[in-house]
């Protein structure tokens, strides 16, 4: 019923707009034409710079709105890096585009229309369109010398030491595997996997470096350590996105990609910085692949060395939970 | 007669409306032909507008509905499942298949049959041969293929939308494999196929239309009128049939090898799939990249095929209503030139996440941010040409400066995203949303309707409704800004596009007043554009005759003909061109019109 109503004020607020703006035709015609065309270009100069102040303030105060609501602390090393990429870019649009739009809306309401005033022919000059070619090409150099510092430095390789950590995504959710004690990854192939008997990765259990391997749905890493995601799909594409990572990675069946960062805090103190107890890390799919696309949670736990070492010596390897539930017996008495 | 026209009287009325009855008596026309299947080039182009404007309500519409989930995610709407029952919005709510159909069919539409068929179909056809001097294209038959071609392929999307299974739902750039596995999806079963069978139709009009625009601007140009004095609308339609006829094949055979991946057991996008449900696929050793390669090398380009017109339109607008030549003609074509060729070098910065080697995503930031060069030449360019003018604000010129203002705003957010660096965070972000909202479909809107505006008289040979005409322009202007600006401070938080719902999410779920703000601006802009739409049909046939031949006092040729031009545009002589087409505020006069030819003391341009 509401909603016929709505429909009906809509449909009578149309008529008025349309019956108001038949009727100032009429009246413009009365008045004289160049009266009418006067009178309107007054009101549309002066529109212009009415645009540019609210404008002006509105971009001021939707910064005051939401400056503390954008980029969570960065988490990682590399965020740091994309963080201050992100200032020099912000630094030098907004220079530009506060410029460029004081003089775009300036100009119409100051050259707007006038009896007395004769438009200036002016063509070209060569002089200047050197200056708008060169200064812009100046200072794109710059952002492109700055971003692929950064981008070599977050692409490359990820150091020796890092912890490997394999993601798999699948319509909706995340699969992680740890390479366990030989910190080797068993060989998998993805014929072989079988959700029912607990195989959800195709591990093959020939291959004696997966007996180890532990699979687990949700990811714990350590703190102050360089980690490295060998990322997989298992059905479409799909991406891992760590916000407070500022990190990003594809997850394309049948080609792995791979991702690394250094977490700077665990879980507990990201609680108090962001002030919020219930805060945890997530891994968001930005990437979509279905119906399920918006609710493609992970999470992951960065906890302290000791945290993560007794953590991961808790874990059961994946072929062990398997061949526990094939023959029970025998896995009780190991 | 129009406000403006009576400062610049133009004493020839009673004798243009004989032109006028005469011109169209020249040959026999039965309705069909003069309607339907007219090989008219303006019919054409107004056959191509009102389909794209049919497109743009119902591309609209489906924006006010997902908006409408994201706004105010508690609600029930009752309406919505009554009108569209309870598999697709069971209890009043949109259900995710349902939202995930309507982003998909938002895009492609207002991509693909507003921005691309709509806009370059329309000016292309209607001023190639109006401001070139021809008498109609160089192969109207073709000409009106074009067109049925994107008849037929908007036959086949309107279709997909009532079957079973929803139209394709995999995102406008339908990425495999999810747009190649039925079970992956319910928007990848029959949907998808009809959604392939209608781009495909799509491209063959694009195709047609495109090599028409590019003979007749080469070949059929009238004595006089060496490319030089073409007005940048036609080099800018030049430049955008260029890009189409090079870029749009490759779309196409992406998509053949999509069909044969759905249908005929190939592995072109395939490998280590295992399905929901319990199956692994034979399928191995294809890549899904290779996809994204082939939609991207016609993807960007496309959005260049969708601003060039628009940045001719504007410009040929912007210098008419200034009074003044547009600042720096042959630097406006070197820098349409220039994005034209870089257009074809950029598309891997879409996917500098999708494991692409650095090295390589290095050398497309580097290409993809040297396209801002010419962008800014264009900007200066355009601010130059307003400064020290005599303006008009017409409904056309207030579009026309808010096209350089979106234009702006869009291209700097476009550093962020070119910027591999950047890109790690904002990729597949609102941010992405509102970048190329304000830069591609604000901006090709605002261009879009301008142009509208500007050669509504031409041709109709009628005056559309000053006044609801600034009042669409200022809510259209000031809500698109308030829908896409704050949208990028959601892009920074990191929140992911193509999302129903952000409330389970920690990281994401700061947003719900915003959310609920953009789309209440959404709806009411929404709105505003009926207005437009009510405007111009009613104008059509009601509104203020156009009585001089020359309404906007212009320089170039369409407007020589007569108000209301038959098939074959004017009725003797093709008018011959001595100067180029920005002859404005020269030697104290307010302008010159191409057609006459240079005093004996004067320098040509």
């Amino acid at each position: 019923m509401s909603t016929f109503f709505l429909i009906l004020i809509l449909l009578f607020g149309f008529l008025i707009t349309f019956q108001i703006a038949k009727a100032s035709e009429y009246v413009g015609v009365l008045k004289g034409e160049k009266k009418n065309f006067e009178q309107n270009n007054k009101v549309n100069g002066f529109l212009m710079i009415v645009f540019l102040v609210l404008g002006l303030i509105g971009v001021y105060w939707c910064n005051e709105i939401y400056r503390g609501k954008i980029l969570g602390e960065s988490a990682s090393v590399h965020g740091e890096q994309i963080d201050t990429m992100l200032y020099i870019t912000i630094a030098i649009t907004g220079v530009v585009f506060v410029i460029t739009q004081i003089l775009l809306f300036w100009f119409a309401y100051k050259y707007q229309y006038s009896e007395k005033r004769q438009a200036h022919y002016f063509p070209h000059n060569n002089r200047l369109e050197v200056i708008w070619t060169v200064v812009p090409a100046i200072f794109l150099t710059v952002l492109v010398g700055f971003g692929l510092f950064y981008w070599f430095r977050i692409t490359g390789e990820a150091p020796a030491d890092a912890n490997q950590i394999e993601v798999t995504g699948k319509q909706f959710g995340w699969i992680f595997r740890y390479p366990g004690k030989d910190h080797t990854f068993g060989k998998k192939y993805y014929q072989n996997i079988n959700d029912g008997a607990n195989n959800q990765l195709g591990l093959l259990w020939d291959d004696p470096y997966s007996h180890d391997d532990v699979v687990t749905g949700e990811m714990t890493i350590e703190v102050n350590k360089p980690v490295k995601l060998i990322i997989n799909s298992r059905d479409v594409i799909h991406d891992v996105g760590l916000v407070y990572f500022r990190q990003k990675m594809d997850a394309v069946p049948g080609t792995p990609t791979t991702l690394w960062f250094i977490p700077k805090f665990t879980t507990e103190e990201m609680k108090k910085r962001e002030g919020n107890p219930a805060f945890d890390y997530e891994i968001s799919c930005d990437q979509m692949c279905g119906k399920g696309h918006y609710t493609m949670r992970g999470v992951i736990k960065v906890v302290s060395h000791e945290q993560y070492v007794i953590w991961l010596a808790g874990q059961k390897s994946n072929y062990d939970q398997v061949m526990a539930a094939k023959t029970p017996a025998v896995a009780e008495k190991n | 007669m129009s406000n403006e026209a009576s400062i610049h009287p133009v004493t020839e009325t009673s004798h243009d409306v004989h032109l006028d009855e005469h011109a169209m008596h020249h040959h026999k026309e039965t309705f069909i032909t003069k309607y339907v299947f007219s090989q008219d080039h303006k019919m054409i182009s107004k056959q191509f507008l009102i389909t794209g404007m049919i497109w743009a309500i119902i591309g609209g519409l489906m924006s006010v509905l997902f908006r409408l989930q994201l706004g105010y995610p508690d609600e029930h709407f009752q309406i919505l499942q009554d009108v569209f029952g309870s598999k697709w919005a069971a209890n009043g709510q949109i259900q995710p298949e349902f939202y995930y159909a309507l982003v998909t069919m938002h895009g492609t539409i207002l991509v693909f049959f507003v921005l691309t068929g709509g806009l370059s179909g329309t000016f292309a056809n209607f001023l190639i041969p109006l401001q070139c001097g021809a008498r109609d294209m160089a192969s109207p038959f073709l000409n009106m293929l074009s067109y049925w071609f994107f008849f037929g392929a908007s036959i086949v999307m309107l279709t997909s939308l009532f079957i079973e299974t929803g139209p394709a739902a995999g995102g406008w750039t339908s990425y495999p494999p999810l747009s190649a596995l039925r079970d992956a999806s319910e928007g990848s079963k029959g949907g998808m196929d009809l959604w392939i069978t209608s781009m495909a139709m799509f491209v063959v009009s694009s195709l047609l239309g495109g090599l028409n625009y590019i003979s007749t601007i080469l070949n059929l140009r009238t004595k006089g009128m060496s490319m030089t004095r073409l007005p940048l609308t036609i080099w800018a339609i030049l430049f955008t049939a260029i890009l189409g006829v090079l870029s749009f094949p490759v779309l196409l055979s992406g998509l053949i090898l999509l069909l044969f991946d759905r249908h005929a057991g190939t592995s072109f996008y395939l490998s280590d799939i295992f399905i929901a449900g319990g199956k692994a696929l034979p399928n191995e050793g294809g890549s899904a990249i290779l996809y994204q390669h082939l939609f991207w090398f016609l993807g960007h380009p496309e959005v260049y095929i969708i601003i060039l017109p628009a940045m001719g339109l504007v410009s040929e607008v912007l210098s008419v209503n200034s009074r003044k030549p547009i600042f720096g003609y042959m630097a406006m074509v070197g820098s349409l030139f220039a994005i034209t060729v870089l257009a074809f070098l950029v598309w891997a910065h879409h996917m500098f996440v999708t494991g692409l080697n650095p090295f390589l995503g290095s050398v497309f930031v580097l290409l993809t941010l040297l396209i801002a060069v010419p962008s800014a030449i264009k900007v200066f360019n355009w601010l130059t040409t307003l400064w020290r003018g005599n303006i008009r604000f017409t409904p056309a010129m207030l579009f026309a400066i808010g096209f350089v203002s979106t234009f702006i705003s869009g291209g700097l957010t476009g550093i962020f995203l070119g910027n591999s660096t950047l890109d790690i965070q904002l990729h597949d972000t609102m941010f992405v949303v509102a970048h190329f909202h304000i830069v591609m479909g604000v901006s090709g809107i605002l261009g879009m309707f301008a142009g509208i505006y500007h050669w509504f008289p031409k041709m109709y040979g009628r005056y559309m409704n000053n006044v609801l005409s600034y009042i669409h322009f200022w809510i259209t202007f000031a809500g698109a800004y308030l829908i896409f600006w704050p949208m990028h401070y959601e892009g920074l938080a990191g929140l992911p596009r193509r999302y129903l719902d952000y409330r389970q999410w920690i990281s994401f779920n700061q947003f719900g007043d915003l959310n609920r703000f953009i789309s209440t601006v959404a709806m009411i802009t929404f709105a505003v554009q009926l207005l437009f739409v009510f405007n111009f049909f009613y104008s059509i046939f009601k509104g203020r005759r156009v009585m001089s031949r020359n309404p906007w006092g212009s320089t170039t040729l369409e407007w020589t003909a007569p108000i209301r031009p038959g098939h074959g545009n004017w009725p003797g002589e093709i008018p011959e061109v001595h100067r180029w087409p920005y002859d404005y505020a020269k030697d104290g006069r307010e302008f010159i019109p191409q057609t006459e030819p240079l005093g004996s003391k004067e320098s040509a341009h």
